[in-house]
């Protein structure tokens, strides 16, 4: 048996899931897109399957969430529908529940928040509003674990009794659309849906031209009529009808004073304290995450765990049995380091999403972005950005991941690939080098590194919320703003562990592999014409110097065209902070400190200030580390946009790095040349990109996710 | 008068949702409908977006799209 779990955004939708299927689900994402999906097995019978659809207001054709969920129930036909609702806020979410029966699946509406009530001193009588609806219905609260009867209904739920509340001309209208369909179970869904000229289900039931015909004439005339579209219409009367339902089923409804939520809201996001309030939260979530316990755990993992316990002790066993010293290498410095790149993350990932649990349990996620919106919206992206942009001043990985906290995919993706252009920690050691070898340690060339990512951001915000992939999906900030609830802790840990999980799930493949891949590009090569393993200084001999030497040339605009240069940004791309250890190498200083100190002397030689400060600003800004992209993939789901996002930095990063070099060269130094030209070109065509009207028929907002 | 427009702390009721496509069902689908009443509880710390309460529950809209919003 399938059972379909569908009800609004912070109806309990999540807990009740949780509570029904406890350790048996698995979670995944919806092929293609970022939208999480989650199913299991009911615990006390393994033989009901659950799925969680994403949580939505309406069926409507408006949102990913909508459409992802709508097209389940009528693609994977679930043999019963469990529709939960908020008991406080009855209203809006019987508006969900009143479409969801027009589908005709069996279903029972779960009353959730019973504990609420009580505290109320609200009493709901579910017999008469079982009889108002058709439908049964099931008191429960998914917090309290008090799951009443849910279960012995579903087994026997019963598709809803057809109320057809509607105005007699419009039933009427649906009624003639009806008979003329093939698809029997969503009749009264799909009728509606084609009256309402929805392209999504037209194109997917595959609906004769002439119903369609009939569906404008009918509608058309409903709207002269009402004076209003046959949307608004039916809207309206259903919230006229839930109104009426819901007048009469309180046996006991408390007075409208204000709630405990109403009182902590006025305080949280009050004008005068919101902004400092804010300030204090984001202060905590980074000082815990970034500052102290995330980043001390990771540390640990990295160094004493990988580098103390485990790394010794295989070497240790792998000269205990006489292994030949290339296995060595490849188990020590490609599969343990690569593991280690993978798990080292991960500490940091729990804290991280421990937080943001937290903060999404207790509802003030919501007024985040209710906070910044008016800044962010500017750029394309949501309020709920700015947490990914603060935490990826620490580590962009988890960074990454805390994107998933926004729930508009066009604001996820365009945050996704911006965030990395925030200068990490990782970035530090390559910042403090280009200071220090050129720029006598000036106090300008970090902060002036922080702001190139910030304008990266925005310049990017502006350019990308212009082209096509994003234009076609624009939603409307409409958001509910949830009451404030006690963060429950199994919620918590369980959201945690899961992000955590399936970033070693999903992540673990590509950081693993190209680790592997990056360390044979480095540990063999061609010596006198002899390929063997090479010691840790001959890396000028290696296959990843060779290639080096045979791309280098895309980098002379850049003012960096030599292979030193390239073979130390490949071996960014593992960590980045493995770029100056690689220049160390390259200049035979095997153990070179953080910053490459010893090596200033050397590095300064091959570098003008300006081409060094290319090479900052391009390492800065192209594709993050394996770790980075590895997160990138886990959160796009999509091979397509991982690559777009990926290449999209790249080129972002040349761009600027051209510009860098050539008008560094030609104010500071006065030379002019070919890659000038080409730099003013690059220009022209970004403050293009910046400044131009996207075409007006690309913004039409429906059909948008074909 | 329109919902942009709206002093804090004032209650109104909705007369028509001006506009189409998606920013006009998702208000409606959210219960913004005909002769609901709405107050204006708050307006952002940056002057946008606003916080209204409707139908028990809290709603945050910018005063663009608020704008589409003809009360009384």
């Amino acid at each position: 048996m399938k059972i379909a779990l569908v009800g609004n955004p912070n109806s309990g939708k999540t807990t009740l899931f949780n509570a029904l299927t406890g350790s048996n689900q698995y979670v995944g994402n919806w092929p293609g897109v970022t939208v999480e999906k989650k199913s299991g097995k009911y615990k006390n019978d393994k033989k009901i399957e659950i799925i969680d659809l994403p949580g939505v207001y309406s069926l409507s054709p408006y949102s990913l969430e909508e459409v992802i969920a709508r097209n389940y129930i009528i693609d994977e036909r679930p043999d019963a529908i469990i529709n939960i609702v908020d008991g406080t806020n009855l209203e809006r979410n019987l508006y969900l529940s009143e479409q969801v029966k027009d589908l005709g699946v069996p279903m029972v509406i779960a009353i959730n928040m019973a504990d609420s009530l009580r505290a109320r001193g609200e009493e709901i009588d579910l017999k008469k509003l079982e009889k108002n609806l058709g439908v049964k219905c099931s008191l429960i609260s998914a917090v309290k674990n008090e799951l009443g009867d849910l279960m012995e209904l579903i087994k026997k739920a019963e598709r809803p009794q057809e109320l057809n509340y509607l105005d007699a001309d419009i039933e009427e209208a649906i009624a003639k659309i009806e008979v003329q369909l093939s698809n029997d179970t969503f009749k009264r869904f799909i009728a509606i849906k084609v009256l309402e000229n929805d392209p999504k289900i037209i194109e997917k039931e595959k609906i004769d031209p002439k119903v369609i015909t009939q569906a404008k004439e009918l509608s058309l005339a409903l709207a002269k009529k009402y004076d209003d579209d046959i949307e608004s219409i039916i809207t309206s009367k259903r919230y006229e009808y839930i109104t009426k339902v819901t007048g009469n089923i309180y046996i006991s409804k408390s007075s409208t004073k204000e709630s405990i939520s109403d009182k902590i809201d006025k305080i949280v996001t009050n004008r005068i304290l919101a902004l400092p309030i804010f300030v204090a939260v984001m202060t905590l979530v980074y000082y815990i995450s970034v500052t102290t316990v995330g980043t001390m755990a990771t540390d640990w993992v990295n160094d004493v765990l990988f580098g103390e316990i485990i790394s010794p002790a295989v070497e240790s066993f792998l000269v205990s049995i006489n292994c030949v010293p290339w296995l060595q290498s490849l188990i020590l410095d490609g599969v343990v380091a690569g593991l280690g790149a993978i798990l080292g993350f991960v500490p940091q990932i729990l804290v991280l999403f421990f937080l943001l649990a937290i903060l999404e349990e207790c509802g003030y996620m919501a007024r985040i972005a209710f906070i910044m919106d008016r800044i962010f919206r500017k750029f394309g992206l949501s309020g709920k950005s700015f947490i990914p942009m603060l935490i990826g001043t620490g580590c962009g990985v988890p960074a990454i991941m805390a994107s998933r906290t926004i729930e508009n995919e066009r604001d996820r993706r365009m945050t996704i690939m911006t965030t990395t252009f925030i200068p990490c920690s990782a970035k530090l050691p390559i910042i403090a080098m280009i200071a220090g070898a050129l720029f006598n340690e000036a106090w300008w060339v970090a902060p002036s590194a922080y702001f190139l990512g910030v304008v990266a951001i925005i310049v990017s915000g502006i350019i990308l919320k212009k082209t096509k992939p994003f234009l076609g999906e624009v939603a409307p900030f409409v958001m509910e703003l949830p009451a404030y609830h006690i963060p429950k802790a199994t919620a918590v840990l369980r959201s945690m562990w899961e992000r955590g999980w399936s970033f070693i799930k999903k992540a673990g493949t590509i950081i693993f592999l190209s680790t592997v891949l990056i360390w044979l590009l480095t540990n063999f090569g061609f010596v006198d014409g002899q390929f063997r393993m090479l010691d840790t200084l001959e890396i000028e001999y290696s296959l990843a110097a060779i290639i080096g030497r045979a791309i280098s040339f895309i980098f002379i605009p850049l003012g960096f065209g030599n292979w030193q240069a390239t073979v130390a940004t490949l071996m960014g791309l593992v960590a980045k902070e493995n770029l100056v250890v690689t220049y160390g190498i390259i200049y035979g200083i095997a153990e070179a400190s953080e910053e490459g100190s010893e090596f200033w002397g050397t590095l300064a030689t091959s570098f003008t200030p300006v081409s060094g400060y290319a090479l900052l600003a391009f390492n800065l800004l192209c594709a993050p580390c394996f770790a980075a992209i590895g997160a990138i993939k886990r959160e796009m789901n999509n091979a397509k946009w991982t690559l777009a996002a990926v290449g999209y930095q790249c080129l972002f990063a040349y761009a600027v790095a051209l510009m860098i070099n050539q008008f560094g060269n030609l104010f500071i130094y006065g030379s002019f040349d070919f890659f000038t030209i080409v730099a003013v070109i690059v220009l022209l065509m970004m403050v293009y990109l910046l400044v131009r009207k996207p075409k007006a028929h690309s913004l039409k907002v429906v059909g948008a996710y074909e | 008068m329109t919902l942009n427009e709206v002093r804090v702390g004032e209650t109104v009721k909705v007369l028509k949702i001006n506009g189409e496509g998606a920013t006009k069902r998702r208000l409606m689908d959210m219960g913004l409908v005909k002769n609901v009443e709405v107050y204006v509880r708050k307006v952002a710390p940056l002057g946008d977006p606003i916080e209204v309460k409707i139908r028990g529950y809290e709603l945050s809209l910018r005063k663009a799209d608020a704008a589409m919003i003809e009360v009384i």
